[in-house]
């Protein structure tokens, strides 16, 4: 799973109010290389939440995200390739995400998450 | 490739290791193809975020990925674990259930491949069809984006079941119609004006659902 899609991701459990952002506990975390597409990057820009981001890139071993971001900032191309990387190269392999209000854990196994609920969640 | 018959059972039952294999096939692929070409993109060439709801193979993200985009896919049967050893780069994998999960108006479009009639299926008193129906069209209208697509290739056993299915989507916001001999279903997001020539669920010929619709359907198999 990669940090494109965790960002994405909340806990969809019954009477959770914010599932947002699941914390991850990472245990083996994969490189991959794509291709990066500056335009893409930028569409993502306004989707991401950035300071859960963050805290799930420094979770999966990368430490060289900003704090903050800004608009401005899509113009350097250093920032664009941490951006890339951090966003759609790095890959939870085994490990879990965790709901932030229940402490329920989802286990990923293979780089795939189970967040199947049991019949008392839906 | 033999045909295989229609059957109501849970997906978690019917599509068990063998028949994930199976289902992994060239008609899936081009239905998969169909679906994007439904979804009406912008020819942009900038990638999209899209997300592929499944109940079968994990084949899909070999086709997926060819199309340049992001994809997040949603399994809901647990046997894809075994058939995903096969990631491709660009498709991001997980199981879940049908309430998605999924943040706000981040998803710019959404395909589904012969998964959604198995929330039609009441396999125990404590699921009911409408319930399971709802909460799905609301999570999935929730994540995609204004203006967005969302393309469901659709077995249904009658016609009930096809109008269970697109009953639920409008009533949560979607504008929809039946394209392509009916096999798909194309829904939008917030375009009301544009779309008010088919918001009561008519096909592109105008026609409303019909029982003649029933004859067609009593021939449908998973394959054909």
């Amino acid at each position: 799973m990669r940090l494109i899609t965790h960002n994405m991701l909340s806990s969809n459990i019954k009477g959770v109010v914010n599932g947002f952002p699941l914390r991850i506990e990472a245990e083996k975390v994969m490189e991959k290389t794509m291709e990066m597409n500056s335009e893409f990057l930028e569409k993502m820009f306004e989707k991401v939440d950035w300071k859960a981001f963050v805290d799930a890139s420094r979770a999966m071993g990368y430490t060289e995200l900003p704090e903050e971001a800004n608009s401005s900032m899509l113009d350097s191309d250093e920032f664009l390739n941490r951006f890339h990387h951090a966003l759609l190269e790095l890959d939870l392999e085994e490990g879990a995400l965790v709901c932030p209000e229940t402490g329920r854990r989802f286990p990923v196994s293979k780089g795939i998450p189970n967040m199947l609920l049991h019949e008392d969640e839906v | 490739m033999g045909l295989i018959s229609k059957v109501v059972v849970p997906p978690e039952n019917f599509y068990d290791d063998v028949e994930a294999r199976k289902y992994t096939s060239f008609s899936h692929i081009v239905q998969i193809q169909r679906a994007l070409e439904l979804l009406a993109l912008p020819d942009d060439h900038v990638p999209k975020l899209l997300l592929d709801i499944s109940c079968g193979s994990r084949f899909s993200g070999k086709t997926l990925s060819e199309n340049g985009h992001h994809w997040i896919e949603i399994g809901i049967s647990a046997s894809m674990l075994n058939v995903a050893m096969e990631r491709e780069v660009e498709v991001d994998l997980l199981l879940g259930d049908m309430g998605l999960g999924i943040r706000p108006r981040v998803i710019d479009g959404a395909i589904s491949i012969s998964a959604v009639q198995w929330l039609c299926n009441a396999d125990n008193s404590s699921h009911n069809p409408r319930l399971r129906l709802k909460a799905f069209f609301t999570s999935l209208y929730k994540c995609l984006s204004n203006g967005a697509r969302a393309v469901f290739q659709v077995y249904p056993e009658n016609i009930d079941q096809c109008e269970l299915i697109l009953n639920a989507s409008m009533h949560v916001g979607f504008v929809g119609s039946i394209v392509r001999r009916k096999e798909f279903l194309v829904l939008t997001c917030g375009q009301h004006s544009i779309n008010v020539s088919i918001s009561k669920g008519k096909n592109e010929d105008g026609d409303s659902y019909s029982d003649k619709d029933n004859e067609d359907e009593e021939n449908q198999t998973f394959f054909k």
